[in-house]
């Protein structure tokens, strides 16, 4: 095992994909000669070439809309869009082209392409480098939603949606880029070096794509999560004491149905826990999942943590931010409902 | 107080409405044979000129005439001819059928023949098309079967896209056609993506892009050229500049502004503006701009002057926005007669073998919607199957599909 923080773990992704499969090429916005404004993609370049790895317009329609037609020509583009709140301007294509080639052309036309883009907030980015935006992508039939919480599932997932036939969003939490982060925002961060999820195996490894982790085994509630909330819901375990299972989901859709409903059926209690704001969010889908298939062995209601119903704000980060004190109010009140 | 007037918006209009007589005057058409032909390395600015001209090869007195002819033999002048009034024919029995509740909606090419059907001859196998809905003429130079596409059109058990797709949303990956998005403009930039790959890989593939005059509006146009430009991209953008987007003169999408094809100007793309009524013509350009891509010369930007002859759709009526005749008024007048008196001053052809050839075709093309119709139509009860409707979601059916499949009874 190696030493990665998930940026490194991320390029370390490419780079054996590359290695593998010559038809994999990566491009987006400063991704070329520079690597990337959050290094996941250096060396790339230098290592493969200009013709595999390349700086992008600035035009997120652009890379997405290129990555669908080299896609349809046979190519594994792997493209960025900088941030996830930029990703609007590509939504057409996403939505309309790269999730439907498939089915629209009875299967003669694909899309094997992945659209990373760093997720997430917690990092004073304001309303434009903080969103999470994935219900926008679970809502549409033919996409996968993918969102890592460490570095050795980062490269192990991300190598599984290069290889994957279907177009992959690939979110990626910012927060966790260099350390994991629980949301004790007034506390020294770790580096990943310090954590043992820090350490990756550093060969060619896949993560299947449509299972669950389960982070934390535990008696008294499940809480179901991903990304950032992964490391929040373990610190409120730890401050509150509630024995709670905790739920990596890892793969939005396909949803690992399985290992949710097996944990709240022992439980009988379950939050889900995101940073995207709570109306009509990813939350909302689980809730209603585990309400029926786990509707007798429910103890209580199923609660959901998340985001205000507000734009990401800047100077309230932390009254917006479903922190460690919130989960942990949340879970008591969910113990004694 | 100020001394400068009060603002006021400008909103284009066209020249004429409905009971006004049809009035192209502002459209310069120059002679047939005036318009030089570069080489096909020509730097971009030395030919800025061809953006604001209309090249042409057939006269008035339908005569080849200029540096743009003889890029087509004898045959393959008449075969297409052939293809274009097969398309016109094949359209003419499915604005019918779908007058017949036969199918839902169809869309016809009425005037635009030329365009799609010479354009598709300068092409190699494995070439790729991103067409818009308005160019079958793709399909049909390439010996695509009608009966196909009419199954496709009746969403019967045959159809290829198994009744998922809209009607004239045709899918060839062997025939170079991709698949048609009910989304306009998206294609424009795929296609560009597409050729950057083929140039990644080294291949000697080329793709080719379509978008209407209206749809030139779209972000993607304008994200295709600057991708194409910027890549030095083996493709060939075209424009159909047909004058209507639906209800809307191509004067809104500034179209009256300059020309379309100025636009690759901006961007380093050389630009050619030519007669998409001019079967030759059609054919000289996009064999030159062909040329150009599989030389590794980069983009080209085509725009094909023509007009919509029929209604947008059969969901639209044009005669409640634009005068009835104005498609009688049109300059560049119509693609099948031009090509028609070209071949009878060779004595290649006559009317009375046109009229042969017209019924020849009708007959052909009836065989086909025969054979279509007796597979199945959109109510005649041989649709494709509702488990058909959750295949190819996904490469394999993730469970929640076999779920949902289960529920509907299969």
């Amino acid at each position: 095992m190696t030493q990665m923080t998930m940026i490194g773990a991320i390029q370390n992704a490419h780079d054996l994909a590359m290695e593998r499969d010559e038809n994999v090429v990566v491009f987006g916005e400063d991704v070329g000669y520079f690597g990337g404004v959050f290094r996941c993609t250096a060396g790339l370049q230098q290592k493969y070439g200009a013709s595999r790895c390349f700086d992008a317009p600035i035009s997120e329609l652009g890379i997405v809309g290129a990555g669908v037609g080299m896609a349809a020509y046979g190519l594994k583009p792997v493209v960025e869009v900088q941030f996830a709140d930029y990703m609007y301007p590509a939504y057409d294509q996403i939505v309309s082209e790269a999730a439907r080639l498939r089915y629209r052309s009875g299967g003669e036309f694909t899309c094997p392409m992945v659209v990373r883009m760093p997720t997430g907030g917690g990092i004073w980015g304001g309303q434009t480098h903080s969103q999470s935006p994935e219900a926008l992508f679970t809502h549409v039939s033919g996409l996968k939603t993918v969102i890592p919480s460490n570095p050795q599932d980062a490269k192990g997932l991300l190598l599984s949606a290069i290889a994957d036939p279907d177009p992959v969003i690939f979110l990626e939490p910012k927060r966790l880029y260099n350390g994991p982060f629980d949301g004790y925002h007034d506390r020294p961060v770790q580096p990943w070096k310090k954590h043992p999820m820090g350490e990756v195996d550093p060969g060619y490894y896949e993560i299947p794509l449509g299972k669950a982790a389960v982070a934390r085994e535990g008696q008294d509630m499940t809480i179901v999560t991903y990304g950032t909330m992964v490391h929040v819901a373990m610190a409120a375990v730890e401050a509150t004491g509630i024995n709670a299972e905790v739920i990596d989901l890892r793969t939005l859709i396909p949803l690992d149905t399985e290992t949710v409903m097996a944990s709240v059926q022992k439980t009988g209690r379950c939050i889900v826990l995101h940073e995207a704001t709570l109306t009509s969010g990813f939350g909302a889908e689980l809730a209603a999942q585990v309400q029926a298939e786990c509707f007798y062995h429910l103890e209580a209601p199923v609660l959901r943590v998340a985001g205000w119903d507000t734009p990401y704000p800047h100077a309230q980060e932390w009254a917006y931010f479903p922190g460690p004190d919130r989960v942990g109010r949340n879970m008591k009140n969910l113990m004694e409902a | 107080m100020t001394d400068t007037p009060a603002l006021s918006l400008n909103v284009p209009q066209p020249a004429c409405r409905p009971g006004d007589t049809p009035d192209f005057s502002s459209i310069d058409v120059p002679a047939a044979g005036s318009v030089r032909r570069p080489p096909v390395d020509e730097q971009p600015d030395a030919m800025r000129d061809l953006a604001f001209t209309i090249i042409r090869v057939l006269d008035d007195e339908g005569n080849a005439v200029g540096d743009w002819a003889d890029s087509l033999t004898d045959e393959e002048v008449a075969r297409g001819l052939r293809d274009m009034m097969t398309l016109r024919i094949f359209d003419n029995r499915m604005m019918t059928a779908q007058r017949q509740g036969k199918t839902s909606f169809y869309m016809q090419h009425l005037g635009e023949e030329a365009v799609s059907c010479a354009f598709q001859r300068a092409l190699n196998k494995g070439d790729m098309n991103f067409p818009t809905y308005r160019q079958a003429g793709l399909l049909i130079a390439s010996d695509y079967p009608l009966e196909t596409m009419m199954c496709q059109v009746f969403s019967n058990e045959a159809d290829p896209l198994h009744g998922r797709q809209l009607p004239v949303m045709y899918s060839s990956k062997e025939h170079g056609f991709f698949t048609i998005s009910g989304n306009l403009a998206t294609q424009y930039i795929q296609a560009v993506g597409w050729s950057m790959a083929s140039a990644i890989k080294g291949d000697t593939k080329i793709a080719t892009s379509w978008i209407g005059d209206g749809s030139t509006s779209e972000s993607d146009f304008h994200a295709a050229l600057v991708f194409a430009s910027t890549y030095a991209a083996p493709v060939v953008l075209n424009v159909v500049n047909n004058q209507w987007a639906i209800s809307t003169f191509q004067g809104l999408a500034r179209g009256g502004s300059h020309t379309f094809a100025a636009r690759g100007h901006g961007f380093g793309i050389p630009s050619l503006r030519v007669d998409g009524n001019d079967y030759l013509a059609v054919h000289a350009a996009a064999k030159w701009a062909t040329e150009r891509a599989r030389r590794n010369l980069g983009p080209t930007l085509i725009e094909h002057v023509t007009y919509r002859a029929g209604g947008h759709s059969t969901s639209d009526d044009p005669s409640a926005y634009r005068p009835k005749a104005e498609s009688e008024a049109w300059p560049l007048g119509d693609p099948i007669d031009r090509v028609k008196t070209y071949l009878i001053n060779k004595g290649l052809w006559s009317d009375d073998r046109h009229k042969q050839a017209e019924a020849e075709i009708t007959d052909m093309v009836i065989e086909c919607q025969k054979r279509a119709e007796a597979i199945g139509t959109l109510n005649s009860g041989h649709a494709p199957s509702p488990r058909d409707m959750f295949e190819d979601v996904y490469a394999e059916m993730p469970a929640h599909l076999v779920r949902q499949r289960h529920e509907v009874g299969y």
